[in-house]
């Protein structure tokens, strides 16, 4: 009787940087498209969409893994 | 047993089988589905649609059947048609049950428990490993939601803290549609995963019974029913547990529906691709009891994971139990298949219409019943 603890650490590992990777882009992506009283800035949008992109590479990675 | 009898102890099988994948879709609806319904990012309807439809095309993205169907919790060269359906018995009424209760319990679990049960019956206690059943069940059901609660609790204390400053309005959509597309992850691989286990029932009955060669995969009609069955379970939807997870365990927002989705997508797709066995269902849960904690930690209702904690610790016994009262009749003989078959029917629709008289349903299941207080008429000056 062995728990493979070594994969269980990596799911943990790895599961986590992902899940807090994608909220962290999501949240900056959201801080960036927010209205300023001076109006939404371009950094900010090119902020948001680089993040947004980088979401969909993980997201298009995740439905690799799936069909894979 | 002649070749009527088992032709007959087959046809009940595929048909015990697809049950088990509809309550297998209807249960676990709320594992991707209820916090997007919770907090408003999708009407019910459509988020069982939602969900129906993408367990169906999860159904056809991978035809690779699962070599074993119990995972080595018990020594399959003692399956017979009759111990599988012994164990689906199990397990179907057990599924019934939990969500009777509103109890997010694995399914998985639900269908060892069954098999062990049945193997006990009919092939002896050397028959199950019980090492494998601590490896395999026992570890991962205590670490999985565990897990996938702290990472929960710490991306959303991140998601808010990020966007302290942001705009409301902004974050209101923008949350939604990210929960959207994490929810509907959480949805395609469970129909990768959990439609498999039904086609490895299915095939495995076959093989046993000689319709099938030994080394075949799924036919064509046991992928489609098996993804049709699972995708019309999701649809119907479970909303006796969509409404604990998401109305009972806390009031979610979508900051917090977000984190927990794409927690449990991290978490399972993860696990999937190391080919570690974490149910669903303990991680979705775990990762919405910690984005309910990462707001704020007294707003967590503990009894709610109490007694989730409870019908998870009871699952596999219980479902062994049943398993093993299927096998002891139905090893006799078809008449016995026959008589538990009847006799789980029975009890299924007895759960059924015991349900019916307190029903939950996409109209009410964001309603919380009203907390016991004075009667207002009676306390009136």
């Amino acid at each position: 009787m062995s728990v493979d603890w070594g994969s269980l650490g990596i799911v943990t590992v790895v599961g986590a940087a992902t899940a807090l990777t994608v909220v962290t882009l999501v949240a900056l992506a959201v801080v960036g498209l927010s209205d300023r009283p001076d109006g939404s800035s371009a950094t900010g949008r090119a902020v948001a969409g680089l993040c947004l992109l980088a979401v969909g590479v993980i997201a298009g990675y995740g439905l690799y893994v799936i069909a894979a | 047993m002649n070749a009527a009898g088992m032709l007959i102890v087959v046809v009940i099988v595929v048909v015990t089988a697809l049950a088990f994948d509809f309550t297998n879709g209807f249960h676990d609806t709320a594992n991707a589905m209820a916090p997007s319904i919770a907090t408003g990012a999708l009407s019910p309807r459509a988020a069982v649609a939602i969900a129906g439809v993408l367990n169906l095309v999860g159904a056809f993205l991978s035809v690779e059947v699962a070599r074993t169907i119990s995972s080595g919790l018990v020594d399959e060269a003692r399956i017979t048609p009759v111990v599988i359906f012994a164990g689906l018995v199990g397990a179907i009424l057990w599924n019934l049950t939990t969500w009777f209760l509103g109890l997010p319990s694995s399914s998985s679990h639900a269908l060892f428990g069954g098999l062990i049960g049945a193997v006990l019956v009919a092939a002896g206690p050397e028959a199950v490993h019980a090492g494998t059943v601590v490896t395999k069940v026992v570890v991962p059901a205590v670490v999985s939601p565990v897990l996938a609660g702290l990472v929960a609790l710490s991306a959303t204390y991140l998601a808010y803290w990020i966007t302290t400053r942001a705009d409301p309005v902004t974050a209101h959509r923008g949350f939604r549609a990210g929960q959207v597309v994490s929810a509907s992850t959480v949805a395609l691989a469970h129909g990768a995963n959990d439609a498999q286990k039904t086609m490895g029932v299915i095939t495995l009955a076959l093989i046993t019974a000689g319709v099938l060669a030994p080394d075949a995969g799924p036919p064509l009609w046991v992928i489609v029913s098996a993804g049709l069955a699972i995708a019309a379970g999701s649809y119907v939807g479970g909303w006796r547990i969509i409404r604990t997870l998401g109305r009972r365990v806390s009031d979610l927002e979508r900051t917090q529906g977000f984190a927990a989705d794409t927690t449990s997508a991290a978490v399972i797709l993860t696990s999937t691709h190391l080919g570690i066995p974490l149910s669903t269902t303990q991680v979705c849960t775990g990762s919405i009891f910690g984005a309910a904690a990462g707001r704020r930690l007294h707003v967590v209702r503990w009894r709610v994971a109490g007694q989730v904690a409870l019908a998870w610790t009871a699952t596999l016994p219980a479902a062994a139990v049943v398993g093993a009262a299927a096998s002891f009749v139905a090893t006799r003989g078809p008449e016995g298949v026959v008589a538990v078959a009847v006799c789980g029917s029975a009890l299924a629709a007895g759960i059924w219409f015991a349900a019916r008289r307190n029903p939950v349903s996409a109209v009410n299941v964001n309603d919380l019943p009203e907390p016991p207080g004075p009667d207002r008429t009676l306390t009136a000056p």
